[in-house]
């Protein structure tokens, strides 16, 4: 039958796979950075509500609980940084890098890197700062530069929503289907958050861009 | 809904033609490139001094273009080299074993998608892990009629995933594993900036 070899085959996966897949969105997604800084949750791109805009959303530090979330906070030592390649070559010709500091978001670009891949220098001087909107803000804090460009960083609930719980007993075994309705694993969770909304016209695009989001350290 | 709209496009066969188009131009757009744009401009300067300006970042982290692609197909043993392997060279490392899970997850019998993809041209397609943004119109994982256009909040982009790994080529393929039904957040998002909902 059809369905038991899938199971069976899906089941056979988590085991090849070590023990256990987590799927996320990429939440926790891999040893070195999981529980760090560094962890990345999700990107969202997306044209804004004014459509001269595009919105950049960096998600990390993934499956915060309202508690943790108290205190959850930017590390001075992570970038977050949004990669646009132009030319369809998969290698950035733009940048946008934000580094926290002193409670401060610091964005700075889009602008041309120093260099393409792993390692970054922040570019100039930031284009716009906006101070962390702390979690018991009843608004959020933002801050727009005279070019355009708006920023927030945060916490914020989670937008990905996935019933993970249900895939993992179909991954296990234990299941062989969803269940209608399903369950929001990630309901009630929050994740820091950096926004970004840029005048489409400072990214240099002729019809579309290839976008990655890099979190990287300083030491 | 885009998930409605996604559905009830599942069951209509006759959209597969339209669906191949599409995913086919976009490889097509991919594959040709584009015109460098024009050298960017800085727009102004801070006379105050910058407490981070210059400052190296050196030790590589997280990295993601889609959602869901290092979990889904990545193994355990490669996941934090997925994580530094610049996009430009994830083709070459990693097409080969995504369609080795690709069909680890369909015991073997994946054939073609609802996009009319083969398992080495959808994991093609997926190895390198940059999200594709329009600049010029409506941005959308999926939305029954632009494919790779951006990823709102709102896309389900769980039961696109699904359905395009599980669903066969009609897409109506094993229904139980092509929808998680959970087709929205959990808090309504905003309609201005930040857009994203407050914290729990």
């Amino acid at each position: 039958m059809k369905k038991t070899k899938l199971i069976i085959a899906a089941a056979a996966t988590v085991i090849a796979l070590g023990g256990g897949i987590l799927w996320a969105s990429d939440h926790a997604d891999a040893p070195n950075v999981k529980g760090k800084s560094t962890d990345i949750t999700d990107l969202y791109v997306f044209q804004a509500p004014n459509t001269n805009n595009l919105v950049f959303v960096g998600n990390v530090q993934g499956l915060l609980t309202p508690t943790a979330t108290q205190t959850a906070a930017f590390d001075e030592n992570t970038l977050i940084e949004f990669k646009i390649d132009n030319t369809g070559d998969n290698v950035e010709d733009l940048v946008i890098q934000c580094a926290y500091k002193d409670g401060k978001m610091y964005i700075y670009g889009p602008v041309k890197p120093t260099s393409t891949g792993l390692s970054s220098t922040v570019v100039g001087t930031a284009s716009v700062v906006v101070p962390v909107t702390p979690y018991s803000a009843s608004t959020p804090i933002t801050a727009t530069s005279a070019n355009g460009i708006t920023a927030f960083a945060g916490p914020r609930d989670d937008p990905f929503f996935f019933d993970l719980d249900q895939f993992h007993k179909i991954t296990g075994g234990t299941a062989t289907g969803f269940t209608n309705p399903g369950h929001d694993t990630f309901a009630g969770t929050n994740v820091m958050s950096v926004v970004v909304e840029v005048p489409k016209s400072l990214l240099n695009s002729t019809g579309k861009l290839g976008v990655w989001l890099q979190t990287k350290q300083n030491h | 809904m885009v998930t409605n709209k996604t559905k009830s496009l599942i069951i209509k066969n006759k959209e597969d033609t339209i669906m191949k188009t599409k995913i086919y131009t976009i490889i097509g757009l991919c594959a040709i490139g584009f015109t460098l744009g024009a050298c960017h401009k800085d727009k102004k300067v801070n006379p105050s001094s910058d407490p981070n300006t210059g400052k190296i970042y050196s030790i590589p982290g997280d990295q993601v273009g889609r959602p869901g692609i290092a979990t889904v197909f990545v193994g355990a043993a490669d996941k934090d080299n997925f994580n530094t392997t610049i996009p430009s060279v994830m083709g070459a490392a990693y097409q080969s074993k995504f369609q080795t899970q690709l069909q680890a997850y369909n015991g073997g019998a994946y054939t073609t998608n609802l996009l009319g993809l083969s398992a080495s041209a959808f994991t093609g397609v997926l190895a390198t892990d940059v999200l594709g943004v329009s600049t010029t119109g409506v941005t959308t994982y999926y939305n029954g009629t632009q494919v790779l256009t951006g990823r709102t909040l709102s896309d389900d982009v769980i039961d696109v995933s699904l359905i395009l790994i599980f669903g066969g080529p009609t897409g109506g393929s094993n229904p139980q594993l092509t929808s998680d039904h959970v087709d929205h957040n959990d808090k309504p998002f905003l309609a201005t900036f930040p857009y994203e909902a407050s914290p729990w």
